[in-house]
């Protein structure tokens, strides 16, 4: 049986599959094995998947046979190409590394639950990215989302309860706005599948609904993206979760319900809304600019490493939503890069943490100061991590962010204050990110504990595989760059 | 008057919906918060439903060959037992967690505010 | 071997033997072996690129497409050359005086030191044979972040404050000017390679043209123009092999030849004589001169009298290269070289002083000339360099300046030349006196004699260059021609 041209099913079947096993399964070790495999086979299907949409065109998969729009359509292009790579490759390395540390925090009668809620998160992500359907959108976001709330509250610190809840709540709110706004696209429309919805909208485009809906789409999947100021929920959804739990949710989570942000409100309505570009130019990108200070600042004054870097990703997602609210195709292809780029360095940056977290109980700057004497490739790992998201030249962060200036710098004079703003911020983070390897290095060590020794080796080697990433794709970014040019070249097809 | 009266499943949501979303909002106890928020997706199913009632119309069963007959829309009716699914999920993990949050602070309101004091973490 | 392979080898060499390093730090003596093997290698890759480059060619490596129109690449042309194979040359002498200065230190974390060292070279070849304007700030940038742990080496708090400074000066004017500047200069011409005669002739005018330079002199913060020179000196905190090789070499030497790359291959020489709002910048090199030499003239600490040399000999070239007369351009190549003997060997003797009593004031080097004669002989040769004193190689490259300056008649120039040297005398001068002709107040509690013998080879040989220099500068003025000739 030729499984080729099922894959687009199979990226999300497998774990979904998987997951009800893993419950059955009372070996840690062996639940663990299991969960890795399936995520090494999803991270394959999706290199595979790339290779096919690098070679032509979209992938279409019809659920069951039946045609879209009735039928239940999948549909890949560059775009959730990008993600797909993200999400898969980030939870294949979280696991890959994170075995010690998540029987450590998690403890070992509930590894199994554990997993399996990792793997429907898993799904849940992938299916939001390969869904043709809004509707099924929902139902993934949430599949994903519950997923993760169970995976967060699986902290060892009680504080992650109450970060949990708030996370639940928003996340709720979040994805029934979305609902709301799919419904009252649908009354309108009479469909969810996203292609035939954006032709459909021509008829009723300007109407008070859509607007109305698009709002809510907008409002909705802000929330769940934390865009400023929506963002109040992560920093601790971020901080009290297993570290390795951080590593896989901050890599991906956010920059999903931005895909679906971008998806809805570039493909579907910008063709069809008057003045639809106002909503970038005086909602997003206002808030986009602000996100970006407002997170960089308060990175610099975060003691704890955890919620730093959670505020800098604040910052972070600032930046894609500015690159986007462009709405030009250079400004596009420096959202879509920054999207890939940003998880590669944040997801270095918390598999290094996660390593710190296994030898230091808490993650305030002064408890673990002096850290890298007793283990330097951890913190060389980190500091090289973070010198991609500072955006050094010669790591990955640096490609999406000259990408992002030189998209800026094409609207005159809004362009250079922006481009002072996005200086600033840079700036910003040079401080944030170098106090916190200061501290780590140079230090003086507060405790007696001789105890702090290296991290484990798995996952070292699967921080530095994701260091390696972030050099590779500084110094050639062809892959990405390719893509992100696809997608934004397709993103122009969508436009008036 | 009549635009009112036409327009009354549109009203039921949209109260609904505040008062789910003011729940949500304004309560310290986490339960209220949560009952809120089922309101709140309450008030969405109803739109959802409604929107599919077609004035007259019958259920979407073809009965003694008669295409003809109206129908009412029963996609809508489909995806909001999707939609109440994910809702009794969530509902369900929140209360989970609301049990938790009791056996770790004694308390289910005002969670937030005592670790800016004092206690372990 | 192909010209290609030995540029990849130039730049990967240091980075194979950094990886080395890191996993043999056990092992000490292993360690080093691969610190020195790795240099000489290097040195050997470097040095059979210079007769290529001498006869005309401009071997070209392309490593890679960082992202659509950017490619990576590295073509050696005679001023990298030059740059490079005086940083490779000098680190063999600088890796043997490193192990005699951190084991007679007794210094922690020496595995670190040496594996960041190696890093910093070869971010320093990258910036040396950098194929445009990119790929020079990606090894730019690499450079300053390499040298970051080498300069907190101590680790306690005054010296992380230092560091901080450091990294911050640096990093923040080639974020908040450099890259602007990079970034206009993109958006202006289109493409970022070096070309003969500049990219921007005809794209930028007026005032514009001296913003744009702004931008470039002051973001490309290692070359230490004032008022961005501040990092200097905080630098010298670092262990003194760090500054001799790379505060007195590899760092600032990479600012000023950069500066020289931007203002030949980016701008254009030709551009820039026709340009009006540009001529700020040899007052400015002027004022860093004097000013800098002021400054030495109140220092009490040793490092830091020649950290603020340091800065004033760099705007040597500065200012050479911005009077725009061939001869001066010649004679700004040619004082990257003749500096380097001298400061290097200056900077050896600081630390051997330091190794062997621990003396870093001006005011406790009574006399040490007789205890340390090796080492003090070599302190005055470097000395007399600084000052230009026949027969030493800073005298030929003065020579140059001076010639250049009168060629284009800049008074300003020739003025600062006169005035700088007759200060650079008033700061040596006395730290001479002092170390050969008075007493020492009292015998130090620990008897010493010179410092390790590595340390005390290391600056005789380039106290020897110095002087070798000044008699045998035939092919790096020939290279420095080659690159005014284009």
């Amino acid at each position: 049986m030729n499984l080729v041209p099922h894959l687009p099913a199979l990226q999300v079947v497998l774990p979904l599959l998987v997951a009800p096993i893993l419950v059955l399964l009372r070996d840690a070790r062996l639940c663990w094995l299991a969960a890795l495999a399936t995520s090494v086979t999803g991270l394959c299907i999706a290199i595979a998947i790339t290779g096919q949409v690098l070679d032509g065109e979209t992938l279409r998969y019809a659920m069951g046979g039946w045609a879209e729009p009735h039928g239940i359509g999948l549909r890949v292009d560059e775009l959730s190409t990008v993600l797909l790579l993200v999400v898969n490759g980030a939870s294949t390395l979280a696991l890959l590394g994170g075995r010690a540390s998540l029987l450590e925090q998690v403890g070992e009668p509930r590894q199994n639950l554990l997993f399996a809620a990792w793997l429907l998160a898993v799904a849940g992500l992938s299916g939001i990215l390969v869904s043709a359907d809004a509707f099924n959108i929902f139902v993934f976001m949430e599949i994903s989302s519950l997923a993760s709330y169970i995976l967060i509250a699986g902290g060892p610190s009680r504080r992650a309860l109450p970060a949990v809840f708030k996370y639940l709540i928003a996340g709720t709110v979040g994805a029934t706005f979305y609902l709301i706004g799919v419904g009252m696209v649908f009354m309108m429309t009479g469909t969810l599948n996203i292609s035939d919805m954006e032709l459909r909208l021509a008829e009723v485009g300007d109407t008070n609904v859509i607007i109305v809906a698009a709002g809510f789409i907008t409002i909705g999947l802000a929330l769940k993206a934390a865009v400023f100021p929506l963002h109040a929920w992560m920093p601790n959804a971020y901080a009290f979760s297993p570290h390795i739990v951080t590593a896989f949710i901050a890599a991906c989570s956010t920059k999903v319900a931005l895909y679906v942000l971008l998806r809805m409100d570039f493909f579907v309505f910008q063709k069809n809304l008057v003045n639809h570009e106002w909503q970038f130019a005086f909602v997003l990108m206002p808030l986009a600019a602000f996100g970006i200070l407002f997170g960089s600042i308060a990175a610099v004054f975060e003691q704890n490493i955890k919620r730093a870097l959670a505020f800098s990703s604040l910052a972070q997602i600032g930046y894609i939503l500015l690159g986007a609210s462009l709405i030009t195709v250079a400004g596009f292809n420096a959202a879509v890069l920054h999207l890939f780029n940003h998880a590669l360095a944040k997801g270095a940056l918390f598999l290094a943490v996660a390593g710190i977290g296994m030898r230091f109980a808490h993650l305030r700057l002064d408890e673990v100061r002096g850290a890298g004497r007793r283990m330097p490739w951890t913190l060389t790992a980190f500091a090289v991590a973070g010198l991609s998201l500072v955006g050094i030249p010669g790591t990955a962060g640096f490609v999406s962010k000259w990408a992002l200036i030189l998209a800026v710098l094409d609207r005159g004079g809004l362009g250079v204050a922006l481009l002072v703003l996005i200086i600033v911020s840079s700036l910003l983070a040079v401080v944030y990110v170098g106090r916190i390897v200061e501290a780590l290095w140079f230090g003086e060590p507060a405790g007696k504990d001789q105890a702090v020794r290296e991290a484990p080796p798995m996952m070292l080697v699967a921080t530095w595989i994701a260091v390696a990433a972030n050099l590779w794709f500084g110094l050639d970014a062809s892959l990405p760059g390719e893509l992100a040019g696809r997608a934004a070249e397709d993103f122009l097809r969508h436009l008036p | 008057m009549n635009h009112i009266l036409n327009l009354f499943n549109y009203w039921v949501f949209v109260l609904l919906l505040m008062i789910g979303f003011y729940a949500v909002i304004a309560r310290d106890n986490l339960v209220k918060k949560l009952l809120g928020l089922s309101i709140f997706q309450a008030a969405v199913f109803l739109l959802f439903i409604s929107m599919g009632k077609v004035s007259g119309g019958t259920a979407p069963i073809v009965l003694d060959g008669d295409w003809d007959a109206i129908f009412s829309n029963p996609l809508p009716q489909v995806l909001i037992l999707t939609a109440i699914v994910v809702g009794i999920s969530t509902l369900a993990l929140g209360l989970a967690i609301v049990v938790r949050i009791k056996e770790a602070y004694g308390r289910i309101s005002d969670v937030d505010a005592p670790e800016r004091r004092s206690g372990p973490p | 071997m192909s010209s290609g392979l030995l540029i990849a080898l130039a730049l990967g060499l240091p980075l194979a033997g950094a990886v080395l390093i890191g996993l043999l730090g056990r092992w000490p003596n292993v360690r080093e072996t691969v610190t020195l093997v790795t240099a000489l290698a290097l040195a050997v890759c470097v040095w059979s690129l210079v007769p290529e480059v001498m006869d005309g060619a401009r071997p070209v490596l392309r490593v890679g497409q960082m992202m659509p129109g950017f490619v990576i690449a590295f073509e050696v042309e005679p001023l990298g050359t030059m740059f490079a194979a005086l940083a490779s040359g000098l680190w063999i002498v600088n890796s043997v005086y490193s192990i005699g200065y951190m084991r007679g230190n007794r210094e922690a974390n020496q595995t670190r030191f040496y594996a960041c060292f190696a890093i910093a070279l070869a971010a320093t070849m990258g910036v040396a044979f950098a194929g445009n304007l990119l790929t020079l700030f990606l090894c730019y940038e690499a450079l300053t972040v390499s040298t970051y742990p080498l300069v907190s080496h101590k680790g306690d708090s005054a010296t992380v404050r230092s560091a901080r400074v450091y990294l911050g000066i640096l990093i923040g004017a080639s974020i908040g000017l450099l890259l602007p500047a990079i970034l206009w200069t993109q958006h202006l011409a289109g493409t970022l390679d070096f070309e003969v005669g500049g990219i921007l002739d005809g794209r930028v005018t007026g005032v514009a043209t001296g913003f744009l330079l702004g931008l470039y002199v002051f973001g490309i913060a290692k070359a230490a123009i004032m008022p961005v020179h501040r990092w200097l000196p905080a630098a010298m905190v670092a262990p003194t092999p760090v500054s001799a090789l790379l505060h007195a070499v590899a760092v600032v030497k990479a600012g000023v030849f950069t500066v020289t790359k931007v203002v030949t291959y980016t701008f254009g020489i030709d551009f820039l004589a026709g340009q009006s709002h540009v001529d700020w910048v040899t007052p400015l090199a002027a004022f860093t001169i004097l000013a800098a030499s002021a400054v030495a003239l109140a220092q009490s600490n040793l490092k830091r009298l020649l950290a603020y040399s340091t800065i004033s000999q760099l705007s040597y070239i500065v200012m050479a290269a911005s009077v725009l007369a061939p001869m001066s351009l010649t004679g700004a190549a040619v004082h990257m070289v003749s500096h380097a003997f001298g400061k290097i060997t200056l900077f050896f003797a600081a630390g051997a002083i330091y190794v062997a009593s621990k003396k870093t004031e001006l005011y406790q080097l009574h006399g040490i000339g007789r205890r340390m004669p090796w080492t003090m002989a070599a302190f005055t040769l470097g000395a007399l360099s600084m000052i230009g004193v026949p027969p030493t190689a800073g005298f030929v490259s003065k020579w140059y300046i001076l010639g250049g300056a009168l060629q284009a008649e800049n008074r300003i120039a020739v003025f600062t030349l006169v005035a700088s040297t007759a200060l650079n005398a008033a700061y040596f001068l006395p730290i001479i006196y002092r170390a050969w002709f008075r007493d020492e107040q009292q015998a130090p509690a620990p008897e010493h004699g010179e410092a390790p013998w590595p340390m005390v080879l290391a600056l005789t040989v380039t106290a020897g260059l110095t002087l070798a220099f000044f008699l045998f500068n035939q092919p790096v003025i020939e290279l420095a021609r080659q690159l005014v000739v284009m």
